[in-house]
């Protein structure tokens, strides 16, 4: 049985649907992606999945129980490193850790154990004493991991686990979210890394507009919606766009415009010939990333004005 | 409501926090009300003469236990709340713990009620080491003291639960708190008011604290207004329930 189980979950605020009706099974020991421009729905998705946010409708069973029914068992057996800081800033490293635990009513001497081991875990053993206020930005984030360990959780929910980490730091992180998969703890992550995406996740889902637009593994993603090689393209006459871009629908080339750029993307055997190719400026041409797949399937303008 | 022992948690939090951060809390909550003990009671009340010839020290002493028990639950439950909610978010980073809203809520009252405990024992000591005390029955403002942290803890966060931004309070203190320190019998007794104005100030939660507590201290149990326990205890009963409700409605978005 998979340990989170999504059907028809819609989030609504005032006039604006977050999350338009989303459907999703994420599998035990799995690493799962979310993917999504900012506003596309994933942190209202997984403030629901993790508890702390009311379905307006729909249904998200956790190993096997209600989250509306038993919010505190489930949160007992969860982590969450939220995307903002929000470590207790009137405690000390250590106490962030061990007053944490008290919340799971984990017993005192229990509680000193874990959380230094989790500290060695993130090498922050040696700010033990340190104010949080005086931690880098780095340290915070890894302290915020660290502390959503306390609990051994089963499923561990990430939003943007490393943005604005130095590389150093993040493949850190990456490593240890590896080791913590390895050792059967289920990982759920938003991101807006597509090298994080594709370094940590099993399987991928792209949300825009409150909904999935696409599931699959990240090489499935790419065969599937990545094509065999990206050509960016200028229209070399500007008045006669409206034809070449008719001329391409005929084709079957699938593209994407944006202002005066045109992204093709070609599939396997398909070429531009002559009388296209003579009409079109090419820019740049690269064998398709996961960022191309995203920017496709989410389109290239702004999502926030 | 969803309240579970669990809210004793959150209180350890904020007892853990109170102890290590103690050296902050002292000037307001034990330099001050000595200060207006010696100022009021000491200073202007050797010109200040009581119908009963009571020494106008001795009749400010319980006023003041019960004004800053009530201080003491007001600060904690809105700027401290506030400041726990909006600005360091942790409530946020609790509630995805297995204690619920409703837990935090209790709790963040618990806790303003101990700290108006703390302020009237530490106030008690002080009055009774200048021999203001006349019976032992004024140990009975210690639960007096709870009584009072819960109901001014709950109206309390029933207001930070509404209140836009930090800058509101201002409001609750000028317009609520520091009208009821002045007219509740804390400085002079309410009988001074116009027949009219004395059942006004009754609706104020302060007075039967200080009245309470003026009964108390001077051991004249049998001719304390006791149906003022009523009152607190109607306030508590309206404004605990509805701090919760109003919280929940403002964290769970």
């Amino acid at each position: 049985m998979p340990i989170i189980q999504i059907r028809g979950a819609v989030k609504v605020f005032g006039s604006i649907t977050a999350v338009a009706g989303v459907d999703l099974d994420i599998d035990r020991g799995e690493c799962f992606g979310l993917l999504g421009p900012n506003g596309a729905g994933k942190t209202s998705l997984v403030r629901m999945i993790v508890g702390v946010s009311p379905m307006s409708r729909g249904s998200i069973v956790i190993d096997g129980k209600d989250i509306t029914r038993e919010p505190r068992t489930i949160k007992a057996d969860l982590g969450v490193v939220p995307q903002e800081d929000n470590l207790d800033p009137d405690l000390n490293v250590v106490e962030n850790l061990t007053t944490f635990a008290r919340y799971f009513d984990i017993p005192g001497g229990e509680a000193r154990h874990r959380a230094m081991d989790n500290l060695r875990l993130f090498e922050l053993q040696d700010r033990q004493k340190a104010k949080v206020e005086d931690l880098s930005g780095g340290m915070k984030r890894r302290l915020l991991i660290a502390r959503a360990l306390t609990n051994r959780p089963k499923l561990l929910v990430l939003d943007e686990p490393t943005v604005g980490l130095d590389p150093q730091t993040k493949h850190l992180v990456w490593r240890k979210l590896r080791t913590l998969k390895a050792q059967g703890t289920t990982l759920l992550l938003c991101t807006q890394n597509m090298d994080e995406a594709s370094f940590l996740c099993d399987r991928l889902a792209v949300m825009n507009e409150g909904r999935i637009v696409a599931l699959d593994s990240p090489s499935e993603l790419l065969s599937k919606h990545g094509g065999s090689q990206v050509i960016e393209v200028r229209v070399r006459d500007t008045e006669k766009k409206a034809s070449v871009l008719s001329l391409m629908s005929e084709r079957g080339l699938q593209w994407q415009e944006m202002e005066e750029a045109i992204y093709l993307f070609q599939g396997d055997g398909q070429v531009l010939d002559e009388g296209l190719a003579s009409e079109l400026l090419v820019v740049n041409q690269h064998v398709p990333t996961l960022e191309d797949v995203f920017l496709k399937l989410t389109g290239r303008s702004l999502k926030e004005p | 409501m969803n309240v579970s022992y669990r809210s004793l948690r959150l209180w350890q939090r904020n007892r853990d926090v109170f102890f290590k951060l103690w050296r902050s809390e002292v000037p307001g909550f034990f330099a001050e009300p000595i200060m207006m003990l010696l100022a009021m009671g000491f200073g202007l009340g050797t010109y200040v003469a009581l119908d009963d010839g009571e020494r106008y020290v001795e009749f400010i002493a319980p006023g003041i236990i019960a004004a800053y028990a009530m201080f003491s639950a007001s600060f904690e439950c809105t700027y401290g709340s506030f400041m726990r909610m909006k600005h360091q978010k942790t409530y946020d980073s609790i509630i995805a713990t297995p204690l619920s809203i409703d837990d935090v809520s209790a709790g963040e009252i618990l806790w303003g009620a101990t700290r108006s405990l703390i302020t009237a024992c530490v106030i008690l000591v002080v009055v009774a080491a200048f021999g203001l005390v006349d019976s032992p029955w004024a140990v009975l403002v210690l639960p007096l003291g709870v009584l009072t942290g819960l109901m001014f803890s709950s109206i309390a966060l029933f207001f930070t639960s509404v209140a836009p931004s930090i800058y509101s309070f201002n409001y609750y203190f000028t317009l609520f708190i520091t009208p009821m320190f002045f007219v509740s019998g804390v400085f002079f007794p309410v009988s001074a008011f116009p027949d009219a104005m004395q059942h006004l100030t009754w609706i104020a939660p302060l007075t039967p604290v200080a009245d309470l507590a003026r009964t108390m201290v001077s051991g004249q149990l049998g001719e304390g207004n006791w149906w003022g326990l009523g009152i607190i205890l109607g306030y508590t009963g309206v404004f605990f329930p509805l701090s919760l409700v109003m919280m929940k409605r403002r964290l769970l978005r």
